[in-house]
């Protein structure tokens, strides 16, 4: 069958077969951040936004989006810019494979709650699993990336 | 993994019952469960195109399309006004935000599942579902409609008629499958108690001897929680034993109750 969609800002047509997941079509448009954890809904690593909300591409038919936009974080390069740098600094990462879903959901959540308290962050980010680090330094970049955007917002 | 040939986006309510009256199709919800199972069917039927994921209301009632997700149930408003948090509780614990936004309440509700803290809540409250043919039923008369069922859950109908509501489960872990859920409303001054994952469906109990009849008081309410724990049956399994889930119902009902 025939879809089209807005995939990161460009508009794409593809053939594709009916039971293809978005996830796998979006990998096969390059879009390679986007990964499996688990498959079963569990891990978040899957996250892409669809007209505007996360969602877990490993469960969503890719013929369910025809005509919709689907942003992956191949997309959201510049507006995850300011805040990834602050992961880094905190080594937030050990492998780094749960990254990509973080970042996304992260992204997410700023833009429906631009300033969130640790609480709020917790609860948005709660459907994104790390394997190897027990959340607190993604936590603290959060954190220390908020304050930095206040500072810089109250010198303004 | 689920299995199927076509996909099929039918235009009209008609249409799609027509689809589903072959054995071999299915209506998609959110697909979550869906995709975990290991079946293989002819036709998946999305009804995205029939404008059934909005929340509207009149002076009666409220109407929630069956592809509201229950992210959508858990930031609307109204609805968690006029429930007290009560349906928001109910769904925030269910995995996590991206999930939700995918997950459908008439998915949650048409599946009918033991662990459902949606089909918890939703019970409570004294909801109804609409069907395409078999019409407009109360959440208790639809749980124990013959599976499968070849109809459509079009929308779920919530009177307004509550007075207060409250919601708890009890989870091993966050975000695990609840141990178990309890959901307690007041609907047009009767007290309806409902308890889920027991591990079984959802039961409903109300006063019926009248232990809550001059008000919610820390006796009344200890009382009634153990009266609702002696009438409802639990079960064992990998997540918590009987005797386990039967203490915790007493708390629960009680919590719930002294919330009210
Ligand atoms: C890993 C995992 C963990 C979960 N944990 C919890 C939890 O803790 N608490 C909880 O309450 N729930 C939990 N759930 C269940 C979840 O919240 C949803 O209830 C479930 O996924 C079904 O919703 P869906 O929209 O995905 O429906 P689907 O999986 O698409 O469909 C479910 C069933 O309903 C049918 N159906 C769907 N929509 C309609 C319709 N409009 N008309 C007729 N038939 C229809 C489908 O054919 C199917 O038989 C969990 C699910 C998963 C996969
Ligand atoms: S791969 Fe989609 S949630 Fe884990
Ligand atoms: S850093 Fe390894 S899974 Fe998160």
């Amino acid at each position: 069958m025939e879809i089209s969609m807005t995939l990161n800002g460009r508009k794409i047509k593809a053939s594709i077969e009916p039971n293809t997941l978005l996830i796998d079509f979006v990998r096969a448009q390059k879009c390679f951040s986007v990964k499996r954890g688990c498959e079963t809904t569990n891990c978040g690593l899957c996250t892409v936004i669809l007209d505007g909300k996360p969602v877990l591409s490993c469960s969503i038919l890719a013929a369910r989006c025809n005509g919709k936009t689907v942003e992956t974080l191949e997309g959201l390069q510049e507006e995850v810019a300011p805040f990834t740098k602050f992961l880094a600094e905190q080594g937030a990462d050990q492998c780094g494979f749960c990254n990509p879903g973080y970042i996304v959901n992260f992204a997410a959540l700023l833009r429906e709650n631009p300033d969130p308290t640790d609480e709020e962050i917790d609860f948005y980010l709660s459907g994104n699993l790390c394997r190897c680090t027990g959340f607190e330094s993604q936590r603290r970049a959060f954190r220390n990336y908020l304050n930095y955007k206040k500072e810089q917002e109250g010198a303004k | 993994m689920l299995k199927f040939k076509e996909y099929a986006c039918p235009e009209t309510l008609e249409e799609a019952y027509g689809l589903v009256q072959k054995k071999r199709n299915i209506v998609l919800g959110g697909m979550l469960w869906l995709k975990l199972q290991d079946r293989t069917v002819g036709t998946v039927i999305d009804l995205q195109k029939l404008g059934l994921d909005t929340i509207t209301e009149d002076e009666e009632n409220y109407y929630i399309g069956s592809y509201v997700t229950l992210r959508d149930l858990e930031i609307h408003e109204g609805l968690n006004a006029y429930t007290k948090g009560a349906i928001a509780h109910a769904v925030e614990h269910i995995i996590g935000i991206q999930f939700r936004n995918c997950a459908t309440v008439g998915g949650s509700i048409f599946g009918r599942f033991g662990f459902s803290d949606v089909l918890t809540v939703f019970l409570a409250l004294g909801a109804k579902v609409e069907l395409y043919k078999n019409g407009i039923v109360s959440v208790e008369e639809f749980i124990n409609f013959p599976r499968p069922l070849q109809d459509i859950l079009v929308r779920i109908i919530l009177p307004k008629n509550v007075d207060g509501a409250v919601y708890m489960s009890t989870r091993n872990s966050a975000t695990d499958f609840p141990s178990l859920t309890c959901a307690v409303a007041k609907v047009s001054g009767e007290y309806r108690v409902s308890i889920g994952a027991r591990p079984m469906l959802a039961t409903l109990v109300t006063d019926e001897q009248g232990i809550l009849k001059d008000g919610i008081t820390k006796e009344s309410a200890e009382s009634f929680g153990e009266y609702v724990a002696s009438k409802v049956t639990f079960g064992s399994n990998m997540i918590a034993k009987a005797e386990y889930r039967q203490k915790v119902c007493k708390v629960l009902v009680r919590r719930c109750l002294n919330e009210l």
